[in-house]
């Protein structure tokens, strides 16, 4: 880890990966890549952050991304506390500001928030000195999972970004996977393309730098990867979906889709999965899926966020 | 394959003779120009217009679920003897046209019982049951055949579930028809309000009822970019809602139909069910605003509603009868008075029945030029006819025109180039 004496990471914490700039981001990556080789060994802990403590502070339920942080919290020898609503103080009634300052009593150096609130995450950076990452806010934003993703498509495209394309199928408007992965692929030269129905999309999706497509067959003409979304189930109690099986019919991406898009087009999915739903369950198990490589990838990138958050104050920020 | 010509008939307003070959037309020239090839059918159209096959473009057909009151072939068969060569049926039938199989089994009676035409367009549900509170799957309905979407006759009371509506339809670039009435405005009415409704003591539905429905569509579809098709427009204050969105640009069509134009609520002051229609016939004021909607283009096409009932469903005092009209046998000849009252020219005419229809939701037009489909039938503007039960094709018998005289009479219709009256 010779090189990250030299580069101090500039920001206390990672609300969303809009502020970060692509050196930046590729400096995250490179990190990554350095732990993920740590994982592949037959003892997959180090010493870097022994000392340090990690909350994780799930109000939302969560199972993938909650461990995710665990394991690399504790591939890294941090201490890893968990915090999910129902064992919090939140249902007790306790607002958030009251719990967070709680929390930081007890000195954490790295907070991990997972909540339904957009926003929430920020809320409690602004009010706590400790770092705050953002696991997932509302509608708004994922950074740790833009991330991962763009840790697995960095691998899969040989870290060349400019001039592929990658279509987002599925719930983009209710999506903060899609928001933060569309706000760090484009800048990185990536045309981005959603495939959803109207109901689906954003109102104001057209002032966004992506393509829109309601034909699933078209979109997925000559594209790098396909990024499928989780339909929440509850968008056809809502109104903004008919019975589930015709968006099946239309919107769940088959082996046919795949023929039309470029040959070894990659096929991601941030899980959990509805196999039949949104990704034919063949495609979920294929060579090209990059589903549980997503997983593997989730630890690398987290190992190198909590250690970039976790050891700024350590080199002088 | 079989030849066709028409001799001396007036297209817009010029003699001409027409020749068809097979299923669409040769040419068209000034009548004497040419004579017919041999082996070759001629008409004689003297004093006859060719017009284009019209569209019906909202009809109620009954199929399935409701063959008493008509069917797909007798619905048909109205519309062939109408002038109409194509009908969009409404999706109120039992079950609902809310799946595929409705859909599919409604265009195989089509097929089978007029091969030729006039053809059947079904329009899918808007939501499952026209309840109003799920989508319908509107991607498998346009896969089989449906061409439009509404909730006609139960419209979506909730903004946001037409928005969602709108924006879902949207997804399968079909245009969404509504039937513009708040519920609860338009609760238990059953006739207009005003003063024919108040000094005959049934309660009326205001104008309000459709006029704030138009309102809410006409801002939605300015919102949303997307368009709205708005049926059967009754009234004044709607008609200047909608002149008003078009002149910003919004994506609104509108409809009205021939009953709007010609009667107003007077004719409800002795109880006439077969006058009783929803939206209900209106004041003279509406009317008159009707008619300048037409004249003036805010009202795009024709439509007749038709809405066949049983007679022993209208026989009922006015309370316990259905809302319908049944409209395909007459709406030509009660539209043609537009027409003969200066209102329209005849391209206009032609223009509300035809063009404007198959821009709206994507049909086949005849043109009369070469190579374009022979769907068009021979109208004698003086003929002047009894609407007697007998000279209905509908199985509905309920209109307020039965047994008037009426000027203007279809004589003739080929489909494709085959003759269907």
């Amino acid at each position: 880890m010779s090189q990250e004496k030299h580069f101090i990471w500039p920001h206390k914490d990672l609300l969303d990966v809009s502020q970060l700039s692509l050196e930046e981001v590729s400096h995250l990556l490179d990190t990554a890549e350095q732990f993920h080789e740590i994982n592949q060994r037959p003892v997959k802990k180090v010493p870097t952050l022994k000392g340090k403590s990690v909350v994780l502070f799930f109000a939302e339920p969560s199972t993938r991304t909650k461990t995710s942080f665990d394991v690399a919290g504790k591939r890294l020898s941090a201490d890893t506390f968990s915090l999910s609503s129902s064992s919090s103080s939140l249902t007790k009634g306790e607002s958030l500001k009251d719990t967070a300052l709680t929390l930081e009593a007890m000195n954490p150096d790295v907070i991990v928030l997972r909540h339904k609130a957009n926003g929430a995450s920020q809320f409690i950076a602004e009010r706590l000195d400790c770092a705050v990452v953002n696991a997932g806010d509302g509608c708004h934003a994922h950074p740790t999972q833009a991330i991962l993703d763009n840790f697995t498509l960095r691998r899969a495209w040989n870290n060349e970004y400019a001039g592929r394309t990658l279509l987002i199928l599925g719930d983009v408007r209710h999506s903060r996977v899609a928001r933060s992965n569309i706000n760090l692929l484009t800048r990185q030269g990536v045309k981005v393309r959603l495939c959803a129905p109207r109901t689906l999309l954003p109102h104001t999706v057209h002032n966004w730098p992506v393509e829109i497509y309601h034909d699933l067959t078209k979109a997925v003409e000559g594209v790098d990867a396909v990024m499928c979304l989780r339909l929440q189930l509850e968008r056809q109690q809502a109104g903004l979906l008919p019975e589930l099986s015709e968006y099946a019919r239309m919107f769940c991406l088959t082996g046919n889709h795949m023929e039309m898009a470029k040959e070894g087009a990659k096929i991601l999915h941030p899980g959990p999965m509805n196999r039949g739903l949104e990704i034919a369950s063949d495609l979920a198990d294929c060579n090209e899926s990059r589903v549980l490589n997503q997983v593997s990838a989730g630890v690398a990138t987290r190992m190198a966020i909590l250690y970039l958050h976790a050891t700024r104050k350590d080199k002088g920020a | 394959m079989t030849n066709l010509f028409i001799s001396n008939g007036l297209l817009r307003g010029k003699s001409v003779d027409i020749l068809v070959s097979g299923s669409t037309i040769v040419s068209v020239k000034p009548h004497g120009e040419t004579t017919a090839p041999e082996d070759t059918e001629v008409v004689d159209a003297s004093g006859l217009i060719v017009f284009p096959s019209f569209y019906d473009c909202h009809v109620h057909l009954r199929e399935p679920g409701y063959e008493y009151k008509e069917d797909i072939e007798s619905g048909l068969s109205a519309a062939a003897h109408g002038g109409f060569g194509g009908v969009l049926a409404m999706a109120n039938t039992n079950p609902t046209n809310d799946a595929a199989s409705v859909t599919e089994s409604m265009l195989q009676k089509a097929q089978q019982t007029w091969p030729n035409g006039p053809y059947l367009y079904p329009i899918g549900a808007a939501t499952i049951g026209l309840k109003g509170k799920e989508l319908a799957p509107m991607g498998e309905l346009a896969e089989a055949g449906c061409v439009a979407i509404s909730n006609d006759g139960m419209p979506v009371g909730g903004a946001e579930m037409f928005r969602h509506c709108m924006e879902y339809a949207a997804t399968f670039g079909l245009t969404i028809i509504d039937h513009c009435e708040d519920p609860t405005l338009a609760k238990d009415c059953h006739m207009n309000e005003g003063t024919v409704s108040e000094a005959i003591g049934v309660k009326g539905q205001p104008v309000v009822a459709e006029s704030m429905q138009v309102a809410r569509d006409i801002l939605l579809a300015e919102y949303l970019n997307l368009p709205v098709h708005l049926a059967h427009i009754s009234c004044k204050q709607s008609v200047d809602l909608i002149r008003w969105a078009k002149s910003r640009g919004v994506k609104v069509t509108a409809e009205t139909c021939p009953h709007y134009l010609i009667l107003t609520d007077e004719i409800l002051k002795g109880y006439s069910t077969a006058a009783k229609v929803n939206p209900p016939l209106r004041s003279e004021e509406d009317r008159l605003a009707m008619k300048e909607a037409v004249k003036d283009g805010t009202i795009d096409i024709f439509v007749t509603d038709h809405a066949p009932h049983a007679d022993h469903e209208k026989e009922h005092p006015i309370e316990g009868a259905p809302n319908g009209i049944s409209g395909m046998d007459s709406a030509v000849a009660l539209t043609w008075t537009q027409v003969q009252d200066g209102t329209i020219t005849e391209d206009e005419f032609i223009k509300l029945w035809a063009e404007k229809p198959a821009e709206i939701f994507k049909l086949p037009l005849n043109t009369f030029a070469e190579g374009d489909i022979a769907d068009f039938f021979l109208f004698d503007p003086n003929e002047e006819w009894k609407l007697t039960e007998d000279a209905m094709y509908s199985k509905g018998k309920n209109t307020p025109f039965l047994n008037s005289t009426l000027k203007g009479r279809v004589k003739a219709h080929w489909l494709g180039g085959t003759r269907v009256v």
